[in-house]
């Protein structure tokens, strides 16, 4: 067969084939977990991990040494934390790119990052000297808590802007989305620019995404938040993939079409809020993710959203892996090392498409 | 006859024009309406109000009935099946696959094996069966058509083991198609017809129209102009009025082509 015939075939596998890639995206990300936990700073032998580990679910109080406590208030939580947020901004991509009928559709792009940078920045800027008065020193949370709030509003807002009579034009809310980036950009540079040394440090910090702010209470904070959207995405996956067609074509199909987009971009702002609210902005993995999986199996989005859940949440973990080991014991900020990986991947997926993308 | 589909008064304005002006309309079972009109004449608005896609904003429209609007888009798919002018599809999903749209949730209560032969059917009927495992992007236009036409004929015949009384529209289905596919579609339109189905056909050959059914509806300037037997809706003075063309008339043809080899 000719590479233009191979081309030609549909990447989609029978269904058979899928459930044994899931099986192994399974695996993938529970050798990555493991590999995670035992590489470090401080190196702990894998077997030493699946000990502690064991100890600690059968409740026994002969966990002793530093290593059980590394791995399990270290390393465990943050572990946890970066699954999630992985889990959660792949399957979001994926979410976001069926809504919008485009492969290169981010979660980014219903607000919800720009408005939680905007949040995050006045929060830590506009924080001492505003709210500092009123309610004494900044309380622990304020940061994730403004992000938080600042990506949802700014997702509602864009929401009904583009919202008339009952339907709600996903092109007026990609342009909306586009200007409010650039307002936000526009007030954040202004919040640098007010900003002292310690304030741009934070901010900057900030907005290049770690995880090493992880702890097991960060975790029982975003878990909730996720692990909704993770375990309601399968229900839209029937309704995405009409939706491929259209939205006139998927409403013939008995798609209840403004039902599943107010969802959908529901469950994505809280998910993508509480990730970027706690891990900072981590950019492509949306995008990568589910790119990649479509190239292995096809489009089909009851395939496509679990398995995006579990490629996201092992890459970030991976990638969160490198970052604290390649300058041990300093840190490397993730949202370094995935924009340095994605952003040659998606210009590859641009000029390897030769007819362009349309929106 | 009974009328499964009941239009009064149906009016839609968009854009501040009114697309489709008091048209009454039925659709009664096992009928083949053709649609004609010149462009721009309102016939596609009107495929959209009676498929439920557009609200008419006066009149109402009776399905089974029911309003229309008061029947939920899931049951909606078991009732009836649209064919669309044109649809780009976002992801490379395989042939199979699109025609396999058709049938996931409508035939939710149909096992896999039963869904799969449903939506393979499809594609054998559709003449693209040899496209299965083709991805959708990399077709030609009458291929693509000829694809969604298999995805509604799998709606249709997922549809059917819930419901009895189904409305297929085609809104232009032979536009892309060569002389071959165009005569194997309607062909297979009228099959649909025998087995009880109603179908509603925009067509802009008036000829071809003609030939095919004895209910023709001629739309103009979104209203409806004529409705009746061809030679009874296609009068020269008409032809005239409507489309501007000094056509003669004389007689139609009974049958407009003769396929050989099949039946």
């Amino acid at each position: 067969m000719t590479a233009l015939a191979v081309r030609a075939m549909s990447h989609s596998r029978p269904a058979g084939q899928k459930g044994m890639l899931l099986t192994g995206l399974a695996v993938l990300l529970l050798v990555t977990g493991l590999l995670a936990m035992s590489s470090g700073a401080t190196g702990i032998p894998v077997a030493r991990v699946l000990a502690v580990l064991s100890d600690a679910l059968g409740e026994s109080d002969s966990i002793q040494g530093g290593d059980a406590l590394i791995i399990l208030q270290v390393r465990l939580p943050r572990l946890c934390l970066g699954v999630l947020v992985g889990a959660a901004l792949a399957s979001s991509g994926a979410l976001m790119q069926g809504l919008f009928r485009n492969p290169l559709a981010d979660p980014g792009l219903v607000g919800v990052s720009a408005g939680a940078a905007l949040a995050a920045a006045a929060t830590i800027v506009l924080g001492d000297a505003l709210l500092a008065p009123l309610i004494g020193p900044l309380p622990f949370g304020a940061l994730p808590i403004g992000a938080f709030a600042g990506g949802l509003l700014t997702t509602f807002g864009l929401y009904l802007v583009s919202t008339r009579g009952g339907r709600t034009s996903i092109a007026t809310m990609l342009l909306a989305g586009v200007a409010f980036g650039a307002l936000a950009g526009a007030v954040m540079g202004l919040f640098s620019y007010l900003s002292d040394d310690r304030q741009l440090r934070d901010l900057s910090f900030w907005s290049l995404g770690s995880l090493s702010g992880a702890s097991w209470t960060k975790v029982m904070t975003v878990a909730p938040l996720v692990l909704p959207m993770l375990l309601a995405s399968p229900f839209l996956a029937r309704g995405l993939n009409a939706l491929a067609l259209g939205e006139a074509e998927a409403f013939h199909l008995g798609v209840p079409v403004q039902r599943v987009k107010a969802l959908a971009i529901l469950l994505v702002a809280v998910a993508v809020g509480a990730s970027v609210a706690s891990a900072g902005m981590i950019g492509f993995v949306g995008i990568v993710v589910p790119h990649v999986l479509r190239l292995m199996a096809g489009p089909d989005h009851r395939f496509l959203l679990p398995a995006s859940a579990l490629l996201g949440g092992a890459l970030l973990l991976a990638a969160d892996t490198v970052a604290r080991t390649v300058v041990a014991p300093a840190e490397l900020p993730i949202g370094i090392l995935t924009a340095a990986i994605g952003a040659p991947f998606f210009l590859w997926l641009l000029l390897r498409r030769p007819g362009g993308f349309s929106l | 006859m009974t009328a499964i589909l009941e239009a009064k008064g149906m009016s839609y304005r968009g854009g501040g024009r009114l697309l489709v002006n008091r048209v009454d309309f039925t659709v009664d079972a096992g009928c083949f309406t053709i649609v004609v009109g010149p462009n721009g004449a309102g016939k596609s608005t009107l495929l959209k109000l009676l498929c439920g896609e557009l609200a008419p904003t006066e009149g109402e429209i009776m399905l089974g009935g029911r309003p229309l609007r008061s029947i939920p888009p899931w049951q909606l798919a078991h009732l009836r099946a649209v064919m669309p002018q044109a649809s780009e599809l976002g992801f490379p999903f395989s042939v199979l696959e699109v025609a396999s749209l058709g049938v996931e949730g409508i035939g939710r209560g149909l096992s896999r094996s039963d869904r799969r032969r449903i939506a393979e059917q499809a594609l054998e009927r559709a003449d693209v069966a040899h496209l299965a495992h083709r991805n959708y992007q990399t077709l030609s236009g009458g291929e693509c058509q000829r694809v969604h036409f298999a995805r509604v004929l799998a709606q249709l015949g997922a549809g059917r083991t819930f419901e009895d009384r189904q409305i297929l529209f085609l809104d232009e289905p032979i536009s892309s198609l060569d002389l071959k596919h165009q005569l194997a579609l309607l062909e297979e339109a009228r099959r649909l017809v025998r087995e009880g189905i109603a179908v509603v056909a925009v067509l802009h050959d008036l000829q071809l129209a003609a030939g095919l059914t004895d209910d023709l509806a001629l739309m103009d300037e979104g209203r409806l102009v004529a409705r009746g037997a061809p030679d009874r809706v296609l009068t020269s003075e008409r032809l005239a009025a409507v489309f501007g063309v000094g056509l003669v008339m004389e007689s139609l043809p009974p049958h407009p082509w003769v396929l050989a080899g099949r039946s």
